[in-house]
């Protein structure tokens, strides 16, 4: 099955919203090594000028992954699972995540392009508070291996 | 603790300001799938990932960019500081077992922006001698 090119292009409505909890963010600060105490204590959060405790930059890929599964999961975009390769990964954060926060993504596939038997795919996740202020953008750019590659 | 963040005029392009050793270990990458619902058997299933073609299983790369991160985040003294942070995934890092695989991460300032409050770090990671991330860089707000 080949990734289905006309998808190129296409943006998703907002998805449902994503509640960051303290806890979850204290799990994944804990999984990724993240020691500074901004993820864990409310004050030591609030000390740096923050209403909460904050996520670490790479959290974002946790909510963006619910708004990229839209393309991901759906059968006629014709991604095999099996045959991705992430090729490259970025965050831009307009302000930093924080507990409290319930957050909307918008999903854009930017490109996809198709070299040598590979299609590289890529999506822009736009993540936004609930009043509409831009937190967070993520881009993800996923290699394809097309059959008998 | 803000005290202590690194400040602007302190830094010159080409300064290593970070170089630390990180490890990661079969444990490690099942509380990264946990964490962050990434459960591909290929970071926790040896059969699934030598059957796709792998060494073995190997670390998420998120888990890789993530621990990267916050090797720049103590040295910004914020994490919140990091307000853009790209890589690309080059090589895999392939995680034994028993025992771990070892990551160092080197920064070097790549550019300082007075006029934005912004330096750009930029990050190499390597594993055994070899690579494992490409064009990695975090502007970091001071």
């Amino acid at each position: 099955m080949r990734v289905n090119a006309e998808y190129a292009g296409r943006e998703y409505p907002p998805n449902a919203a994503y509640e960051v909890g303290r806890e979850k963010l204290r799990e994944f600060a804990q999984a990724v090594g993240a020691a500074h105490p901004a993820h864990t204590d409310p004050e030591a959060a609030r000390a740096l000028g923050y209403p909460d405790v904050i996520a670490p930059p790479t959290f974002a890929v946790v909510v963006a992954q619910r708004a990229e599964a839209q393309l991901l999961e759906d059968p006629d975009a014709g991604i095999d699972f099996s045959r991705v390769v992430h090729a490259d990964e970025r965050f831009t954060h307009h302000r930093p995540i924080h507990a409290g926060d319930r957050l909307v993504t918008v999903l854009h596939v930017d490109s996809i392009t198709e070299r040598a038997g590979l299609a590289m795919v890529t999506t822009r996740a736009e993540i936004a508070a609930d009043d509409g202020a831009p937190v967070a953008t993520v881009i993800s750019t996923l290699a394809v291996r097309g059959e008998g590659s | 603790m803000t005290s202590d963040r690194p400040t602007l005029v302190r830094l010159s392009v080409g300064d290593e300001v970070v170089r630390r050793e990180i490890t990661v270990d079969r444990a490690r990458l099942v509380r990264y799938a946990g964490a962050s619902g990434d459960f591909n058997p290929i970071h926790w299933n040896e059969r699934v990932a030598v059957e796709v073609g792998l060494p073995g299983v190997i670390a998420h790369g998120m888990w890789t960019m993530g621990a990267v991160s916050s090797v720049v985040a103590d040295w910004a003294g914020d994490p919140g500081a990091v307000v853009d942070y790209q890589v690309r995934f080059t090589r895999p890092v392939a995680v034994p077992d028993p025992g771990s695989a070892t990551i160092e991460v080197v920064a070097t300032v790549g550019v300082v922006d007075v006029s934005a409050g912004t330096v750009r770090l930029d990050l190499t990671a390597t594993c055994d001698g070899v690579r494992i991330l490409g064009k990695a860089q975090a502007v970091v707000r001071l």
